[in-house]
C-alpha cells in the first residue's frame, strides 16, 4: 500500500462521513483523549493507549473489567485440563465487522500474525511464544505451555483476535481500515492521525451494547486546551484533567468529574547490593562510599522520612493515594497487611543513628522529568525531606528518553547507573505476580528486569516461582501475597504513591471507572 | 541568473549533506530510542530483538551510511513509532501546517500593512501610538499563553469558535483543505490569528519604517506639489516602493511560520507537522526528527533563493551574483 492510496483512501472516507459528522444527535458522543495511537493495528505495539483503542474494534477471548478481572470475552469459559493445557470454549454465534464467522482458527491465525508483526516497536509475543495453539473443533481450542502457566488466561486477554482473512495483512491494511474488522462494540470508520478518530456502534455486538451510535475521539494534548474543549462545548468527555484545572471543572454547573486511585505506582528504588563503592553517594567531606543502603534500617529511615500525605496535599493536589505496596486497595495482589508508612521523621534519624550513620551522608537522587504527574517536584520534595533527617540531598532530573536508558544500563558493563532513582509501574497485565517477577525476583533467567538495586531473597524467589508453577491459582495469589509482603517490609523497593486518575464528562455522560488510568470508550454510558 | 541558480543549488546540496551529519551525529548522542519504545520492564530478549529490527545496535557510521544511501533514493527511513516512511508521515501532515502558516500569513499582511501605512503616514498621531503600542505588546507577549488567552475568551467565554482541532475538510480543485468548508475556516481562525499576531507587529514595524522613509523622498514631494491626491500617492508611489523589504523578510518569514508553529500547533491541537516532530523529539522517533529538520533547512535553502529571484526581479536595480553585466 502506498502513501497515495493511504491519503486517497482517507479522502474517499472523509467525504462520506462528513456528512454525518455535521448534525450531533443525542446519542453522538465526542471526546478528547491526551494521546492517540500510533497505529490502529492491534498486533503492532504493546502501548496502553493502542490496547485501550483496541478493545473497542476488536476482542480477546478472555476480556478484563475496570478492575482487570479476567471476565469471559471471545470464549465463554475457560479451564485447565491437565498440569500444562487450558481448554477455551468458544462463544458460538459471533460474527466480524465485515460477516465473516468467529471459530477457533481465527485465534490460531491471530496468534500467528499478533506474534511476528515486522518492526513491532514493542511486540504482543510475549504472550504467545511458548505456547501450542491446538483446534478441538471449531468452538473448542486447547492452549499448552512446555510448563505449568497459571496465566495463560492474562495472556489471551491481551491479544486481539483478527479474522483469519487477515492472516497477512500489513500493518498499513489496518491503518487504512481495509483489514480493520474486529468482532468488539464499536467498528471502525475513520481514522486521520492526529486529527480525529471515528467509531460507529456495531448492532451486531454479542455483549452489552454500547450506548452511542457515533463517537468521535480527538487527541487534544495539552491538558489545558483539553478542560477548554469540554467547557466551550466542543466535547462531551475528556480523560485528564490537569490539577489546576480540576477545581474549575468540579464547581462548574453541567459538568461533572470523576476520580479513580489508579494502579500507576511511583516507587524510589534504593541501590542495596554489596558493592564497594556507588556513585552519588558520599559521606559528608565528598568521599565516595559504599551503598548505605544495603542496610534495612536506613532504607526505613528514607521511607519514613517520606511525608506521603504532604506530596498528596500539596504536590499532586490531591491526586495521590499515599502506598505501601504495588497494588491499590480493591486491586489484583492487594495486601491489607501493608500500609503506607507513617511519616516519622524522628524516628528517621534514629534508625540512621543505630546504622551508624548519625551525621548522615550526601547523596542524589534521580528521576526522570515529565514522564509522570509531577515527577520532579516530587523528588524535590523528598529531597528536602531527606535532608530533614541528615541525608544532604540534591535531585537531577532528565528526559525520559535519557533517564530510562541510564537507569537501566548507564553504568559500567551496562549495569544500573543510579543509586536511588524514582520512576512508576503500573501492572498492564492484571495478573499477581508480573511486579513481583519484574522488580523483585532476583535478576536473571527472565526474572528480574526490573530489580535494578539488586535485591535478592531466595524465599521471596521461591514464593514466586512456585506461584507461578501451579495451576492452582487461589494456592498461588496467597503465595504472591506472602512474596509481595516480605519484599515489602524489606524495602525491596520504596513504594510513595499512587496517581489518581481523572476524567470529566457533561451532565447526562458517565464514566464507569477503576484502577486503569486509560480511557475505554464503551465504559462511557449515557445517563 | 542561470549560472547564480545552478550555484546556488550546488551550494545547498552541500549544505544538507553537512546538516544531516550534524544532525545524525548529534541525535545519535541523545538517550535511546528502545528505551522509550520498549516497556522499561520488557526482558533483555525483547530489547535486543527491537534494537536489532530497527538497526541500532549497528555502529553510527554504518546507521549514518544506510540513511544516507537510502535518502539519496529519497527515503529518508521508517519512522520508529509508527513504523511508516518519514516522508510519507510528513506528506500527509504538511497540507494542514500549509493552510494554517499560509492563512497566518494573508492575516499579518491584510491587518499589518494597512496599519503600518496609516501609522507612517502620521507617525505623530494619537491612532500611530496605539498601533505601535500594541505592535510592541505583539511581539513581546508569549505565543502559548496569547494562544491559552484566546482559547478561554473566543471560545469559552463567548463561545464564538471552537477550540482546538481542524474542522471538516472538503477537495476543491483537486486540494483538500479545511479552508474551503464554513467548519473548517471556524477552526483556523484562532490558531492562525494566534500564529499571525507576531507577524502582524513586525509587518507593522516593517510598513511604517519603509513609509516614513518614502514620504520624505523627493518625488513624494513633487507628487504632493503636483496635486494628486494622498490616495493615489500611496497607491501609486509609496506601496510599491516600501513593499520590497517587506516582500523580502516575509519570504523568510513563511518559511518560520511552517517551520515553528509547533507551539500554536501544540496548543490548539492542530494535526500538523508541528505536533509530529514535537512527538517525535519527546520518544527519540529519530528518522522523524531527522527528516523533519533536512526538510527545514531545504525550505529555507529554497525560500531564500526565491525571495533572490523576486528581489532581482522587482528591483532593477539587484544584479545577482554570477550574472555579469
Amino acid at each position: 500500500m502506498t502513501k497515495r492510496t493511504t491519503i486517497a483512501m482517507l479522502a474517499v472516507v472523509a467525504a462520506g462521513v462528513g456528512l454525518v459528522g455535521g448534525a450531533v444527535s443525542a446519542q453522538d458522543l465526542r471526546v478528547a483523549l491526551a494521546a492517540e495511537p500510533t497505529s490502529m493495528d492491534p498486533h503492532y505495539q504493546n502501548l496502553t493507549i493502542n490496547n485501550s483503542m483496541a478493545t473497542q474494534v476488536y476482542d480477546a477471548l478472555v476480556l478484563q473489567d475496570v478492575n482487570q478481572n479476567l471476565i469471559p470475552g471471545l470464549a465463554e469459559s475457560w479451564q485447565p485440563v491437565d498440569g500444562t493445557t487450558w481448554e477455551f470454549k468458544l462463544r458460538s454465534g459471533v460474527t466480524f465487522h465485515n460477516g465473516a464467522a468467529f471459530t477457533a482458527e481465527d485465534v490460531v491465525a491471530t496468534m500467528q500474525r499478533a506474534a511476528n508483526v515486522p518492526n513491532s516497536p514493542s511486540s504482543f509475543a510475549t504472550f504467545i511464544k511458548g505456547k501450542t495453539f491446538e483446534i478441538v473443533d471449531d468452538l473448542t481450542l486447547r492452549v499448552s505451555t512446555e510448563n505449568p502457566n497459571p496465566f495463560t488466561p492474562n495472556d489471551m486477554s491481551r491479544v486481539a483476535i483478527i479474522d483469519s482473512a487477515f492472516v497477512d495483512a500489513t500493518t498499513e491494511d489496518f491503518n487504512t481500515g481495509q483489514a480493520a474488522f474486529g468482532t468488539g462494540p464499536f467498528t471502525l470508520t475513520k481514522w486521520l492521525p492526529g486529527d480525529v478518530i471515528e467509531l460507529k456502534r456495531n448492532d451486531g455486538y454479542w455483549g452489552a451494547a454500547v450506548d452511542w451510535d457515533n463517537v468521535t475521539i480527538r487527541p487534544i494534548g495539552d491538558g489545558t486546551t483539553r478542560a477548554a474543549a469540554l467547557i466551550a462545548g466542543d466535547v462531551d468527555f475528556i480523560e485528564r484533567v490537569g490539577p489546576a484545572d480540576l477545581p474549575n471543572l468540579e464547581s462548574r454547573d453541567g459538568l461533572s468529574v470523576f476520580k479513580s486511585v489508579s494502579n500507576r505506582l511511583l516507587y524510589m528504588t534504593l541501590h542495596l547490593a554489596d558493592d564497594r563503592m556507588r556513585p552519588y553517594v558520599t559521606d559528608n567531606d565528598g568521599n565516595l562510599i559504599a551503598s548505605p543502603f544495603q542496610d534495612i534500617r536506613v532504607r526505613q529511615a528514607v521511607s519514613v522520612a517520606i511525608n506521603r500525605q504532604a506530596i498528596a496535599d500539596r504536590v499532586m493536589d490531591g491526586l495521590s493515594a499515599p502506598s505501601g505496596q504495588f497494588s491499590p486497595e480493591g486491586y489484583i495482589g492487594y495486601s491489607a497487611n501493608l500500609k503506607p508508612d507513617a511519616y516519622d521523621p524522628d524516628r528517621a534519624k534514629e534508625l540512621l543513628a543505630e546504622a551508624g550513620f548519625s551525621d548522615g551522608f550526601k547523596l542524589t537522587i534521580h528521576g526522570p522529568a515529565g514522564r509522570y504527574s509531577n515527577d520532579t517536584r516530587i523528588l524535590e520534595a523528598i529531597a528536602q525531606m531527606l535532608s530533614r533527617i541528615g541525608i544532604d540531598t540534591s535531585v537531577e532530573t532528565m528526559p525520559a528518553s535519557v533517564f530510562f536508558k541510564r537507569f537501566a544500563r548507564g553504568g559500567p558493563d551496562d549495569t544500573p547507573e543510579f543509586t536511588v532513582a524514582m520512576s512508576g509501574y503500573a501492572n498492564g497485565s492484571g495478573e499477581p505476580s508480573h511486579p513481583l517477577r519484574i522488580f523483585i525476583h532476583t535478576r536473571g533467567n527472565g526474572y528480574g528486569p526490573g530489580n535494578r538495586n539488586g535485591y535478592s531473597n531466595a524465599e521471596v524467589d521461591k514464593l514466586i516461582e512456585d506461584g507461578r508453577a501451579s495451576m492452582d491459582i487461589a494456592m498461588g495469589e496467597k503465595a504472591f501475597i506472602q512474596a509481595t509482603e516480605t519484599a515489602m517490609q524489606e524495602y525491596a523497593l520504596v513504594p510513595i504513591h499512587h496517581e489518581i486518575a481523572t476524567w470529566a464528562a457533561r451532565d447526562g455522560v458517565a464514566y464507569e471507572h477503576g484502577a486503569l488510568d486509560s480511557t475505554f470508550i464503551h465504559n462511557i454510558r449515557s445517563k | 541568473m542561470l549560472a547564480f541558480i545552478l550555484r546556488r543549488i550546488m551550494q545547498s546540496v552541500v549544505v544538507l549533506f553537512v546538516m544531516s551529519l550534524i544532525v545524525f551525529s548529534m541525535i545519535n548522542l541523545v538517550g535511546d530510542p528502545v528505551d522509550m519504545l520498549v516497556n522499561p520492564e520488557s526482558l533483555p530478549e525483547e530489547i535486543d530483538r527491537v534494537r536489532r529490527d530497527f538497526g541500532l545496535d549497528q555502529p553510527a557510521y554504518v546507521q549514518y551510511w544506510k540513511f544516507l544511501t537510502g535518502a539519496l533514493s529519497g527515503d529518508l527511513g521508517n519512522s520508529f513509532i509508527f513504523g511508516r516512511p518519514a516522508l510519507a508521515l510528513m506528506a500527509e501532515r504538511f497540507p494542514a501546517t500549509l493552510e494554517l502558516a499560509t492563512t497566518a500569513l494573508v492575516i499579518a499582511v491584510t491587518v499589518g500593512l494597512p496599519l503600518g501605512v496609516y501609522a507612517g503616514l502620521r507617525p505623530n498621531g494619537w491612532g500611530a501610538r496605539i498601533i505601535m503600542g500594541g505592535s510592541v505588546l505583539g511581539i513581546s507577549v508569549p505565543t502559548f499563553w496569547l494562544g491559552l488567552m484566546m482559547i478561554i475568551v473566543f471560545s469559552v467565554i463567548l463561545g464564538w469558535l471552537p477550540v482546538s482541532g481542524r474542522g471538516e475538510t472538503a477537495v476543491f480543485f483537486g486540494i483538500e483543505s479545511s479552508l474551503f468548508t464554513v467548519d473548517g475556516l471556524k477552526h483556523i481562525i484562532l490558531p492562525a490569528t494566534n500564529l499571525a499576531l507576531f507577524k502582524i507587529a513586525m509587518v507593522i514595524r516593517l510598513t511604517r519604517a519603509g513609509t516614513e522613509e518614502v514620504m520624505a523622498q523627493d518625488y513624494i514631494k513633487f507628487a504632493r506639489a503636483k496635486g494628486l491626491s494622498s490616495k493615489r500617492i500611496v497607491r501609486a508611489h509609496l506601496l510599491p516602493n516600501i513593499l520590497i523589504p517587506i516582500i523580502t523578510v516575509l519570504g523568510i518569514e513563511f518559511g518560520t511560520l511552517i517551520a515553528f508553529a509547533t507551539v500554536t500547533e501544540s496548543i490548539f491541537a492542530w494535526p500538523g507537522l508541528g505536533k509530529l516532530v514535537i512527538d517525535a523529539i519527546v520518544n527519540l522517533d529519530r528518522p522523524i526528527v531527522v527528516a523533519y529538520l533536512l526538510f527545514v533547512v531545504a525550505l529555507f535553502l529554497v525560500l531564500n533563493l526565491v525571495v533572490d529571484i523576486i528581489y532581482a526581479v522587482l528591483d532593477p536595480r539587484v544584479r545577482l551574483q554570477g550574472e555579469e553585466g
